[in-house]
């Protein structure tokens, strides 16, 4: 595509805001009641994070990887697909994402999260809480009826940006589960640009705090892993 | 889907007549019956095209949402009804292929449909396959028109499409571009291969292949299609805050969809146009473009001046 300078984001937007939305409602009045769990697996990844248990990580990347799978094959690949030629790449994206967290987070339990006092760890917990509780009324907000909420652990905005506030949280940078969360949150982000949402711009927001936590934290390992700095290791 | 006419010299005179000869012959003020459906000639067969077609692009891909695609079908009714003929989709277009096939089904099939489709896929071996898949989303037994869609890889394709053309499994071929991209290789493919339709973006404020696309067109015999004849919506956006001019009332358009499609299908290098739309009304008024008075070149300079003002 030599000429790609001369696309716009519209160009590549293949259906209407009515279009992309309705697919939501049809959606949610399809998988009803899984939203309840989905929700109550969010909240259970609030209460591990604050009891602090050693095997945390463990439950939490779990229960990432179960909301990531059933985003992937339940919406992405079942009904996104249906209206968007490239879900079905997207949905392999999320199940990579899924793998990623198994292998991390459950089987090498490298996923553990600052305590909340912590300025990461707050923040993480924020986003997540933000995710989990404030992402469903957005719509309502801007005037989209409730039938088309996004909940956390169905849709894959929230469940993108609850993963990231895990991630923010998380006690190292984990840049090799960053990445498919930031992919996702530039292309959609990039879709609701291009159809004028008024709520386009919370998903690179999200992004870019993970970015930038993610480098503070490891600019302070790096310090840290240092002798020449004379900073205490 | 209709059977390809044999050219003769009366019946391409028939069509030429049908057009209201405005077009072609540039009369003062273009006339054509108020009650009768302009229609153009494809050049490479005579057969005759209503000016104003429907196009698919994102309005019909509403993926399996039923309620919608009932819409789509009442989209599909009126353009009929209102004399229509040409749709036009594509296997990048989504669900819209599917969509349109569910509203064939639902209005039994109406004979009257020229079905153009195109081929998109950046491997050559598998065309036929998505050819294939495409006219079974349809249910049609052969496609009217098949066209490259924005030139991917189209040497290849463009072979198949013409053995297939041979062969009876297609009655047209073309290429397509869209918002003035590889205009230069259009013209080539253009001067150099059997086309018999190209697909090119024309309105009001986009109006680059008035200089050589339609000359080269007319001198070649090549049927033309205009795609994103409202620039996706933006163009009616920005010129419906204004009142319709008073010379709107001379080449009988009463809303502002009909200036800009009689602006376009007027050019004599134009077959017909392919506005989208997810509304029955929308069609009936852009359908009600391809009747009445047409502008001539004094009224069409006027018209372009206008809006490129506001």
């Amino acid at each position: 595509m030599s000429e790609w300078w001369t696309y716009s984001l519209s160009d590549f937007l293949l259906f209407s805001p009515r279009t992309y939305y309705r697919l939501f409602e049809l959606y949610n009045l399809a998988v009803w009641p899984w939203h309840i769990l989905a929700v109550t697996l969010g909240l259970a990844v609030v209460a591990l994070w604050l009891l602090g248990r050693a095997w945390h990580g463990r439950l939490v990347a779990l229960i990432l990887a179960a909301c990531w799978l059933w985003v992937a094959w339940v919406y992405l690949l079942l009904r996104y697909d249906t209206i968007n030629w490239a879900a079905s790449y997207f949905a392999l994206g999320f199940a990579v994402e899924v793998l990623l967290l198994v292998w991390t987070g459950l089987i090498r339990n490298r996923l553990r999260l600052r305590p909340v006092g912590d300025v990461a760890g707050a923040s993480g917990l924020y986003v997540l809480i933000f995710a989990l509780s404030a992402w469903p009324l957005i719509g309502l907000l801007v005037g989209r009826p409730w039938a088309q909420v996004e909940v956390f652990g169905v849709a894959p905005d929230p469940t993108v940006v609850g993963t990231l506030g895990v991630l923010i949280a998380a006690d190292r940078p984990h840049w090799v589960l960053l990445v498919i969360p930031l992919l996702w949150c530039a292309i959609s982000g990039a879709t609701l640009w291009a159809m004028q949402s008024p709520d386009a711009l919370l998903l690179p927001g999200a992004a870019l705090l993970a970015l930038v936590t993610a480098g503070w934290k490891s600019a302070s390992r790096r310090r840290q892993a240092s002798p020449d700095t004379g900073r205490p290791v | 889907m209709g059977q390809m006419p044999p050219l003769s010299r009366r019946r391409l005179l028939r069509s030429l007549a049908a057009a209201g000869a405005a077009a072609l012959l540039r009369p003062p003020v273009a006339s054509a019956q108020p009650d009768r459906i302009l229609t153009k000639p494809i050049a490479s067969s005579g057969e005759a095209l209503p000016v104003v077609g429907l196009g698919s692009w994102i309005t019909f891909n509403v993926g399996d949402d039923v309620v919608a695609r009932d819409g789509c079908a009442q989209v599909m009714r009126a353009f009929f009804a209102a004399g229509g003929r040409m749709i036009d989709s594509s296997p990048m277009y989504g669900s819209s292929q599917k969509v349109i096939g569910y509203g064939l089904d639902k209005l039994d099939r109406p004979p009257r449909l020229f079905s153009a489709d195109k081929v998109w896929i950046s491997s050559a071996g598998r065309g036929p396959a998505q050819i294939e898949a495409s006219r079974q989303a349809w249910g049609v037994a052969r496609f009217d028109l098949l066209q490259v869609h924005n030139l991917l890889t189209w040497e290849p394709h463009l072979r198949t499409l013409l053995a297939m053309k041979a062969a009876g499994q297609v009655r047209y071929v073309g290429i397509t571009t869209s918002e003035g991209r590889r205009h230069g290789e259009v013209e080539r493919i253009m001067r150099t291969q059997p086309l018999d339709f190209v697909q090119v973006t024309y309105n009001m404020l986009d109006r680059e292949v008035e200089d050589r696309i339609l000359p080269l067109a007319r001198d070649r015999g090549i049927a033309v299609i205009i795609n994103r004849p409202f620039r996706e919506g933006d163009l009616i956006r920005k010129v419906e805050r204004h009142p319709l001019p008073g010379w709107a009332a001379e080449i009988d358009c009463a809303s502002w969809a009909q200036i800009i499609l009689k602006f376009i299908v007027s050019h004599p290098g134009v077959t017909c146009a392919i506005p989208a739309t997810t509304r029955a009304d929308h069609v009936r008024e852009n359908m009600a473009a391809a009747r009445g008075r047409m502008p001539d070149a004094g009224m069409r300079a006027r018209m372009a001046a206008h809006v490129e003002k506001l």
